[in-house]
């Protein structure tokens, strides 16, 4: 029948350009970028935060990244966080103590307490990495379509874990500055000096120090960082789609019912 | 109420009576719900109810979200993260909101290329179609405005190239576009009234949803076919229609939960994939973003908009004419306006006597070019103002406004139309009569 086909025609319409829309914001630029396609344990609609993984990656971003790198929106005591990295109360109070907060009430310093953020840190000028897995979760082709973040589960960690370990070694000074060629990064030269070499940190669960690992624990860490409540969002969302979906099939038949005597009258 | 002859409502208890007497209040809830609805309606008919459903979900987690949200440059960016990590449900309500505007827009495109495919804006349903395109201005309005709240990047350069818009009315141009920024820029004052008009709106399209309905009550829905609802007796009326409850609202409400399911699929496993990452990256004012590109749902008429450029001949030919009061920015502004507006007209602009596209085998055609345009021209819009994509943006603007000024004219006058059924009976039955000879096998149990 023409109706169903336009329907049926309209909503694979409405699809289709829904993938082909999606994440048009790198379509332009992007083309020299080479982003890995690593595998995280929180990929795909069931996939969960591997906790071991992301005390790693704390673990890299507190000895390495601080240094340099905020996470202002991220609040200390979310350490012990279920679904996230599940620290006990005495060891969130424990790690709260490494940073030194400025007390506006106090006006000095004091160790930082669970109930503090990260410091944010802009002394080096780098960016506050809070956000960063999902500020850099749209460089994905092919053609900037998004269709490689629909099927292939490529996001943010992808494009973190491939700029550390991106690094060809080349080097460059234009106007006093040092640039260093990263395949991962848009236009390939980034003012940020290599930070991981691998081996830099010693994993407390003896896992492997590789370059490759360290640079994935940090970026799941940084995914946890910006989307801390992505385990409660996808245990929704799979409520919300078994109900709805049994929820379909009752008012389907309901409906099929409901509508029997008046198609029979006709025929 | 409506024009199609039924049973009204009868207060029945001493109770009835007395408040039906001081206030008919049940009698319009009744009226309202049992509305004489054509029998043949297709899945098409379904966007009403669950447009009704996105304005219901957008006015509640909207509500409870501007409980925690502080419309300050200062802290905006900072209390949506707030949102997002320290409120309870934060993160679902916001997702909800921002996903729920997406929904809003692909049911109300399904609902107005209904609208255009089945000639429901024809007489007698003109106004009906009016009040629709007045809602879909304020939705757009609405979710440009709620887009800036966030203050990310792609908030304040999408609103910084979208006012400088209206900078390029002639004479009034700089005073009306201080006057929506509240100052020279894109600032404090800007997303201060943007938070108060996002707040505004949605009540505004509330009350044209209600204006809208009592249109389409008073003239009776529209269907597949095109073909009036018998008015000669009651007893004619009920052989084209059945009443909306039961019938129509169980069937919309299947549709709505199975549209649910794929909305709270996004929701739960991909909440940002149809919004911009820079949108994470909070506004700064010193930087512009390498590519700024509106939301998927402006994106054909921000394609219109680009691609009326200095060198088009239309535009200087114009431009010459009106002594450069209209140039090309402007130009791009009226035709992205005038989009909208051919579309709002296509009741006066239709010469055809037939309603539905159904019995039109040459618009079938031209439409069916229009979907495709119209998806076309959103590709196009998100793709970099350069070659080869501003020619094929020309040349589906132009598309966009031939349907309208010059296809839907002439095809009044050019095109041989289908025999249409005498009545929506004749063509209920054909369809069910064939969908029998189709499945063969035990007749299904009759509902007792």
């Amino acid at each position: 029948m023409i109706n169903n086909m336009l329907l049926g025609k309209s909503l694979l319409s409405v699809f289709v350009i829904i993938v082909m829309t999606a994440n048009y914001g790198f379509a332009a630029g992007g083309g020299d970028q080479y982003i890995k396609d690593y595998k995280f344990s929180f990929e795909g609609p069931l996939g969960s935060f591997d906790q071991n993984q992301l005390q790693r990656g704390l673990k890299v971003y507190t000895e390495i990244c601080s240094a340099c790198h905020g996470l202002k929106y991220v609040p200390l005591r979310t350490l012990g966080d279920e679904g996230g990295l599940g620290y006990s109360e005495d060891q969130v109070r424990a790690y709260a103590e490494n940073y030194e907060i400025f007390d506006a009430d106090l006006d000095d310093y004091r160790p930082a307490i669970p109930t503090d953020h990260f410091p944010e840190v802009v002394d080096a000028g780098a960016p506050d990495l809070s956000l960063m897995a999902k500020a850099r979760a749209g460089f994905h082709g092919p053609m900037g379509t998004g269709i490689n973040q629909f099927v292939k589960g490529m996001g943010g960690a992808e494009y973190i874990a491939s700029l550390l370990a991106g690094y060809t070694g080349e080097e460059k000074e234009e106007f006093g500055t040092v640039f260093y060629e990263n395949t991962a990064y848009p236009g390939r030269w980034i003012a940020m000096a290599p930070p991981l070499y691998g081996e830099d940190v010693d994993f407390d669960d003896g896992h492997s120090n590789e370059l490759k690992y360290e640079a994935m624990d940090v970026a799941a860490f940084l995914t946890w960082a910006a989307e801390p409540k992505m385990m409660a969002r996808k245990h929704v969302g799979f409520r919300a789609v078994l109900f709805l979906i049994l929820l379909s099939a009752l008012l389907y038949a309901t409906n099929k019912t409901l509508w029997a005597p008046i198609k029979k009258r006709v025929a | 109420m409506a024009g199609i002859p039924h049973d009204h409502y009868e207060p029945g208890s001493k109770g009835e009576k007395w408040l039906h007497s001081r206030l008919p209040i049940v009698g319009l809830l009744y009226d309202t719900l049992m509305l004489p609805t054509p029998k043949n309606l297709n899945w098409m008919w379904i966007w009403g109810i669950v447009l009704t459903f996105c304005l219901a979900l957008q006015i509640i987690t909207g509500i409870v979200l501007a409980m925690h949200y502080t419309p300050h440059v200062d802290e905006a960016f900072a209390s949506v993260e707030h949102i997002m990590r320290n409120v309870n449900g934060g993160h679902m309500l916001r997702y909800l909101h921002a996903n729920g505007a997406s929904l809003f827009f692909i049911a109300v495109y399904a609902h107005i290329f209904r609208g255009l495919y089945y000639g429901s804006y024809k007489a007698p349903r003109e106004v009906t179609w009016i009040i629709g395109m007045l809602i879909y201005l304020l939705m757009m309005g609405t979710a440009f405005m709620g887009y800036v709240l966030p203050w990310g990047q792609m908030s304040f350069w999408g609103a910084t190239v979208i006012t400088g818009l209206f900078g390029a009315v002639p004479f009034i141009g700089d005073a009306l576009q201080t006057l929506l920024l509240g100052g020279p820029a894109v600032d404090n004052a800007t997303l201060n009234r943007f938070f108060s008009l996002h707040y505004l709106f949605p009540f505004l399209i509330a009350g044209l949803v209600i204006v809208h309905i009592w249109a389409f009550h008073t003239t009776g829905n529209n269907n597949p076919t095109g073909v009036e609802v018998r008015r000669t007796s009651k007893e004619d009326a009920e052989k084209d229609t059945v009443p909306f409850w039961p019938y129509f609202v169980i069937k919309d409400l299947f549709a709505l939960a199975v549209i649910l399911t794929v909305f709270f699929a996004v929701v739960g496993f991909m909440p940002n994939y149809l919004g911009h990452p820079d949108n994470y990256v909070e506004a700064n004012p010193l930087a512009t973003p390498a590519h700024i590109v509106p939301e998927w749902y402006f994106l054909p008429f921000y394609a219109i908009l680009r691609a009326f450029t200095a060198d088009v001949w239309v535009v200087q030919l114009v431009s010459f004419f009106t002594g450069g009061i209209i140039d090309a920015k402007f130009f791009g502004v009226l035709a992205m306006f005038g989009a909208i507006l051919v579309m709002a007209l296509a009741p006066w602009l239709d010469t055809s006597s037939i309603r539905s596209a159904r019995y039109r085998p040459m618009l079938k055609l031209w439409f069916a070019i229009l979907v495709f345009d119209f998806f076309f021209l959103m590709w196009l819009g998100a793709m970099p103002a350069a070659e080869p994509y501003a020619s094929l943006s020309l040349i589906a603007s132009a598309y966009w406004f031939a349907y309208f000024l010059i296809i839907l004219p002439l095809l009044g006058v050019l095109e041989k139309p289908l025999p249409q059924p005498k009545t929506i009976e004749e063509d209920f039955n054909k369809a069910h009569a064939k969908n029998d000879k189709l499945q063969p096998g035990p007749a299904e149990v009759p509902a007792e």
